[in-house]
């Protein structure tokens, strides 16, 4: 027994694995399960919340197998915002799920293992584990991408995720072999210290595993100019898939994007600097830009993620305790934000039939007030509007970069939250100023408490009580990589 | 030594104009056949940098599973091939640049090392593993880190095959409906007093046999 | 030449040795045979009437999911392989990897038996 508690750090992963498989056998052995999704979405829910409680018992630094695993307070920090992401967005599924029955019961077990993928991503320290834990996570989300088979919308969304995710790992692959070539060794460790040595930086090798290497982690964050696959899979997947792609996957990736750059690539600052600057602006931009033409609000919500990405990685190219730091909040407050409004898109609903056209917002507010509250919380939030969360999070990041002597950044920075206001007052607007169109059905309770906690966390994030020991959480988080 | 550069010149040539011909095959068939041209060659490639047991997967998995699924994949779709390829000519352009581009940057970067030794690349691959201690096989040694140093990967290579499998269950899997399976069970455990309906008959009465009636 | 490779010796002459003879005899009827074709002998034979449609019909799907469980397995096949070679070296811990690996994979196929994705209807 004493043997096996070594692998005590490895425990949060193992429930995870664990739960997975024996939510997989119950589904499989009683016939009636169909019926009984609503159970094996909660037990889901369940194996998540335990595998965040395992995340919470460990303490300190630890390696397992020869380095290839770690876990520090960053990944603890990563994880556990990964696992409120994926139980966040199972809690959503629910309807769509047990009472529509548009989703098979094995949509949460995919998810458990995606978040399985997505838990050995945060604490990848090794070429190999990363790829591993990548390609664990993405199979998982190509699969659920594609889940309601019948529809062809949702079939084009798997498809196109899956040609492009296996375009990405391609890229990410020789980038990693690139690496290997360059330093002799797959862990994280020995590149770092190859790539310390004097002249790194023009090593050829080096510079292309780098840049190959980045580019397939964009792919997964979504950064222009590697977004292209966004929205149509936003739209095309069943939306509280949407809802879940929005947010766990892109917090482990950015979790993996900083730990490479911070920890693995220190020695080479100014060349991944540059490329991290290149995607943070344009992904601002595009975000920003493309965004105010769209007409239906998961297109919408997949600009705005991509927005949101670059925002982050303003955060992580001033390449500091303190961008780190600020990335790390606001991947935490993007999530919150993102479900909530994604609880109240699930909530768009008509006759049984989801409805995603923005117009069909109009006059939300005098047919169901509180809805309409909570979507322009989550709206002025994702805005950046004092004093509510989505505000904080982008201060950090933009004091980070001023503080890293980025000023061109942080401007452009700014002009494109300017920009990307426009479409979210542009929401509130409707809400509160149009016409009212015909009423939606009533929202579903667990819809419904997923906005209001979702809403209160995004108002309350500016009392200190609420805020401190998240940002001094990221802070420690954000030391031990340095 | 000249033999095993005939060899490799042999296999990387083969490798690359069966590469060259999947792309151009016009009927899909040939270019999956092509393709498994290029797996066998790329087995001799192996073979030569002493990975005898790659070799020997790559002969047993590509060729043996993955060429044969390629193979359905192709009889499946109902395709008209003719037509993708229509727009072939017109893309080729770009699919060229890109595909330069990868290849300026790979003489790039595999350029500046390997400049003035290039002959010495194939001796020395080859020589490598020769060189390796006493006799251990390329088998013995994989399978002494695979399952003790590296049981992580190892243990995470089975998730993902267990995400493979459910993801072919749950995105091809399906049963038609109305058929009538054979179960053997059930049929070795039925009774006379389960089978057989004995029923007073009046006469001129009609009955259906309720095994009939639900059909 | 390595020593290695020269294991490989006997199948490389094997591999040529078997090419030439099949191009020989693939290749000497196009040069030497008498060749007369008319529509009527390279037209598809049919059992006395003509050919209705093509005969390259559309798979059934199913073939597909035969097909992609085979690889898994296969794979699961590969990975048993440099197991037993070195089954002695590896001990206890790579005995109960390789199990846990088995295990994880047997669950696999439950799910798949249970789900009758062996059935063929």
């Amino acid at each position: 027994m004493s043997a096996l508690a070594v692998y005590a750090p490895l425990l949060p992963e193992l429930i995870l694995a664990l739960g997975a498989m024996a939510l997989l056998m119950l589904g499989v052995f009683r016939p009636e399960a169909q019926e009984e999704a609503g159970r094996i979405m909660w037990l889901a829910v369940a194996v998540l919340l335990a595998s965040g409680f395992a995340v919470l018992q460990g303490a300190g630094k630890q390696q397992l197998f020869d380095g290839a695993f770690v876990i520090d307070s960053f990944g603890r920090f990563m994880k556990i915002v990964v696992l409120v992401a994926a139980a966040g967005a199972l809690v959503l599924s629910f309807d769509e799920m047990s009472e529509r029955k548009a989703l098979k019961f094995e949509y949460p077990v995919l998810v458990l293992l995606a978040a399985t993928g997505m838990m050995m991503m945060v604490s990848a320290n090794n070429l190999i584990s990363l790829y591993l834990g990548l390609e664990l996570q993405s199979l998982a989300l190509y699969v659920v991408a594609a889940i309601r088979r019948d529809s062809t919308r949702s079939s084009e969304a798997g498809l196109k995720y899956f040609v492009l995710g296996a375009l990405s790992s391609g890229m990410l692959l020789y980038g990693a072999s690139l690496l290997y070539g360059f330093a002799g060794a797959t862990s994280f460790e020995a590149i770092a210290a190859a790539a310390r040595s004097p002249g790194a930086g023009q090593d050829l090798l080096l510079v292309f595993g780098l840049v190959f290497l980045l580019v397939g982690i964009a792919f997964k964050i979504s950064a222009v100019p590697f977004h292209m696959w966004t929205p149509d899979v936003y739209e095309g997947a069943p939306t509280p898939v949407t809802a879940f792609f929005a947010s766990a996957p892109k917090v482990a990736a950015m979790a993996l994007f900083i730990r490479i750059v911070i920890s693995m690539f220190a020695g080479v600052q100014p060349q991944w600097q540059q490329i991290v600057v290149f995607l943070a602006i344009a992904s601002m931009l595009l975000g920003a830009f493309a965004a105010i033409r769209q007409t239906n609000i998961k297109r919408l919500m997949a600009y705005s993620s991509i927005a949101n990405m670059g925002y982050a990685l303003v955060g992580l190219a001033a390449g500091t305790v303190e961008g780190v730091q600020g990335v790390l909040l606001y991947m935490a407050i993007y999530v919150v934000m993102t479900l909530g409004a994604f609880a109240v898109i699930l909530a768009m609903r008509r006759d049984g039939t989801a409805i995603e056209d923005i117009s069909e917002l109009a006059g939300l507010s005098k047919t169901n007030l509180p809805m309409a509250f909570a979507m322009a919380m989550f709206m002025f939030s994702l805005a950046g509007i004092p004093p509510l969360a989505g505000f904080f999070a982008k201060l950090y990041v933009f004091m980070a970069a001023i503080k890293a002597e980025l000023y061109t950044l942080a401007v452009i920075g700014v002009l494109a939250s300017v920009v990307g206001a426009y479409y979210y007052l542009r929401i509130v607007k409707l809400m509160f100023f149009d016409e009212a169109g015909q009423p939606f059905e009533p929202t579903l309770p667990k819809e419904r408490a997923v906005q209001w906690v979702a809403m209160v966390l995004v108002i309350a994030f500016v009392l200190p009580i609420i805020s401190a020991p998240l940002v001094e959480a990221a802070a420690a988080a954000a030391r031990t990589l340095f | 030594m000249a033999l095993t550069a005939l060899f490799f010149y042999l296999f990387a040539g083969v490798t690359v104009m069966s590469g060259l011909l999947v792309i151009v095959a016009r009927n899909p068939v040939h270019a999956v056949l092509w393709l498994i041209l290029a797996f066998f060659n790329a087995a001799g490639l192996f073979v030569l940098l002493g990975a005898e047991f790659l070799a020997m997967i790559l002969v047993v998995v590509y060729v043996g599973a993955v060429a044969v699924l390629f193979l359905f994949v192709v009889m499946m779709l109902d395709v008209d091939f003719a037509s993708l390829r229509a727009g072939f000519i017109r893309h080729a352009s770009i699919g060229a640049f890109v595909g330069l581009v990868l290849l300026v940057e790979l003489i790039m970067v595999v350029g500046f090392r390997v400049v003035g030794k290039a002959s010495d690349v194939v001796a020395g691959a080859a020589k490598a593993p020769a060189s390796t201690g006493p006799v251990l096989t390329n088998t013995e040694a994989l399978g002494r880190l695979l399952y003790t140093q590296y049981v992580y990967f190892f243990q995470a290579a089975g998730l993902i095959l267990l995400v493979a499998m459910i993801g072919a269950i749950v995105l091809t899997l399906r049963h038609k409906e109305g058929i009538r399976r054979q179960s053997i069970a059930a049929q070795n455990a039925r009774t006379p007093a389960a089978a057989i309906e004995v029923v007073k008959l009046a006469p001129g009465q009609v009955i259906v046999p309720s095994g009939e009636r639900r059909g | 030449m390595p020593e290695l490779l020269m294991t490989y010796l006997p199948i490389a002459i094997f591999i040529g040795v078997a090419l030439v003879i099949g191009l020989a005899l693939m290749i000497a009827p196009f040069l030497v045979a008498v060749r007369n074709p008319d529509p009527e002998k390279v037209s598809a034979y049919e059992c006395g009437f003509n050919a209705f449609d093509d005969a390259r019909m559309k798979f059934d799907v199913r073939f597909y999911l035969v097909a992609i469980l085979f690889i898994i397995f296969d794979l699961e096949v590969a990975f048993l392989f440099p197991w037993a070679v070195a089954f002695k070296e590896v001990g206890a811990f790579g005995f109960w990897s390789m199990m846990i690996f088995l295990g994880v994979l047997t669950i696999g196929f439950i799910y798949e038996w249970r789900k009758g994705a062996l059935e063929w209807d």
